[in-house]
């Protein structure tokens, strides 16, 4: 029960510090942001990881293989993505007014 | 061995440590587009190194398993992220918040097997967080399915209803609540852990079905908030503290920006959610008041003729524009009125589009510069020293009703107030209202024009009309 308090606690203070930093996140950026925050929530990944790769039987390594997959999907397609978009977003280039 | 296998521990902690900050320092640069593609590079590090350092763990014996999915998902990943089409990134998102719930399941349903299989103990706590993480990532990922089909039109876009649908809903609520509570304190069962998984499946397609197409932005924000918290639930469960934060701050962001949209609607969350239910009666109230008002039309040439000689032109984008994949268009006409000394704005309202920001996302695909996009709160303000105001696919954005009618359903929207503006152009496809089924009395004032037709169609017209205006 003791860990799971002190997981309580981690919890609660990284809301308090997500809703500081991304309370200032202007409206053009919202879609980057939603894209790049979701490939950050695919960090349940390393928790994939260790499932597939514990081998504790077949459909326990099955179960790993398809979270990693899953959550590869969800982090790689989401920090990608999110660049390509970022990439486009551009200030006036110089000598054109 | 010991000394060695507590060192190892130390390194994964730390490298755990190291990927929390570099997520939250991420996070922090994106909030300029000048640093945001740094920011986002910087939460992608924190993510390798989360991941590497997890190689380490000595409970990994086989790297074959892991090497597959990590292929896999890699080729889909970079396949998708740059196949996509910009307009389609609202069901991107969607997938991709599935996906992260998807795993979630799958982590402590591995975590509830071991527990069953008597590899583990289950005490209390442990249980329950296996519950909460499965219940959330279950809920997420069909959600994000449903929601996907929604935006990508293969299920329907309007708010599915039918009879005893509350009913329905509270009944499989209450039954999941039964389920979890006798899963979190009675003795392991396997069978009805399967049975709490299809329940809260089903709970995910119920919750997003019933929601209609417009407030998708809504839905997609808050899966995005659930797929943060299944991260986190799932940190729970295995006692990881970068899988803890890592979803806080995905949960966060994903409640800010419902709360935005939420705001931006003049809608409360509760009302978006459960609004359906008997929505049906109202959407006809508004309408009549159109009667025998008439609106004033104008053609291409004589449009291009007042942005051209107008000091300040204002384009209000909305979501017609984008379904006629028209920005470039845009574009172009703005590069002609520019060059002819025009000062050209962008006024984005924040629900323009099918998520946050997409709008945006549009418009800086078409090469428009990011200080030309306005925000609402920025831009308005600026609209009564505005010479023309150009609003494209926009409705209920630009209703003064909003601000003026007590009674209208729109009554206290935020919106654009481009009827402030000296003149006002409007283009769109015919005089059918919008989203909300309200009439807008922008199109009956004296200062405004109606051109009517496809957006594409016209804005080429007007580029073309421009260009001839340049040569003249």
């Amino acid at each position: 029960m003791e860990g799971l308090l002190f997981a309580i606690y981690v919890f609660v203070l990284a809301v308090f510090i997500g809703f500081e930093v991304i309370n200032k996140v202007p409206q053009i950026l919202h879609t980057p942001l939603m894209s790049g925050s979701n490939a950050i929530s695919g960090i349940t990944l390393i928790g994939a990881l260790v499932v597939a790769g514990r081998l504790e039987g077949p459909l326990s390594t099955a179960i790993g293989i398809a979270a990693v997959a899953l959550a590869t999907i969800n982090v790689v397609g989401g920090f990608l993505v999110t660049d390509r978009m970022l990439q486009m977003f551009r200030r006036k280039p110089d000598g054109e007014r | 061995m010991n000394a060695h296998a507590g060192f190892t521990q130390l390194v994964i902690d730390a490298a755990y440590l190291v990927a929390s900050v570099l997520f939250i320092l991420g996070l922090k640069r994106l909030s300029s587009p000048a640093t945001a593609r740094g920011g986002n590079a910087l939460g992608a590090t924190g993510m390798l190194i989360a991941v590497l350092a997890t190689l380490l763990d000595r409970e990994i014996v086989g790297f074959s398993g892991i090497l597959v999915g990590v292929l896999i998902g890699s080729a889909i990943g970079v396949v998708a992220a740059r196949a996509v089409k910009m307009t389609a990134m609202p069901q991107m998102v969607a997938l991709l918040n599935g996906f992260g719930g998807g795993a979630s399941v799958l982590v402590a349903t591995d975590e509830y097997l071991r527990v069953t299989g008597g590899l583990t103990t289950a005490t209390v706590d442990v249980a329950l967080t296996i519950v909460l993480s499965v219940l959330i990532g279950a809920v997420t990922f069909s959600g994000s399915l449903v929601a996907f089909g929604k935006l990508q039109e293969i299920v329907t876009g309007r708010a599915v209803t039918y009879p005893l649908q509350k009913t329905l809903n509270a009944l499989l609520g209450a039954g999941i609540l039964v389920l979890a509570a006798r899963l979190t304190v009675g003795a392991p069962d396997e069978m009805l852990f399967w049975m709490l998984i299809a329940a809260a499946l089903v709970l995910g397609v119920l919750l997003v079905i019933p929601i209609g197409g417009a407030d998708m932005p809504v839905v997609i924000s808050l899966l995005n908030s659930y797929s943060g918290l299944a991260a986190s639930a799932t940190g729970f469960v295995l006692h990881n503290n970068v899988l803890i934060i890592g979803g806080a701050l995905v949960g966060a962001s994903g409640i800010i920006l419902t709360q935005i949209m939420c705001r931006a609607m003049n809608r409360s969350l509760t009302n978006v959610l459960f609004g359906a239910f008997g929505a049906v009666a109202q959407t006809g109230a508004g309408g009549a008041a159109a009667g025998d008002r008439t609106v004033r039309e104008v053609s291409a040439e004589d449009a291009a003729i007042l942005m051209g000689y107008a000091r300040s032109v204002v384009i209000v984008p909305g979501y017609g524009l984008a379904v006629a994949q028209a920005q470039h268009q845009v574009r172009d006409l703005a590069n002609l009125l520019e060059a002819r000394g025009v000062d050209v704005k962008y006024a984005i309202h924040p629900v323009a589009g099918r998520m946050p920001g997409h709008m945006n996302v549009l418009l800086a695909e078409a090469n428009v510069p990011y200080d030309q996009l306005w925000e609402m709160e920025r831009i308005n303000p600026e609209f009564e020293r505005t010479d023309v105001v150009l609003v494209i696919g926009a409705n209920d954005v630009v209703n003064p009703a909003a601000r003026t009618q007590p009674d209208s359903p729109l009554y206290g929207m935020p919106i654009l107030d481009v009827d402030k503006a000296q003149h006002v152009i409007v283009m769109k496809r015919s005089m059918n209202p919008g989203f909300a089924g309200v009439d807008n009395e922008l199109f009956y004032r004296e200062n405004t024009r109606m051109l009517f037709g496809d957006a594409k169609q016209s804005l080429t017209k007007l580029v073309q009309e421009a260009k001839a205006m340049q040569e003249a």
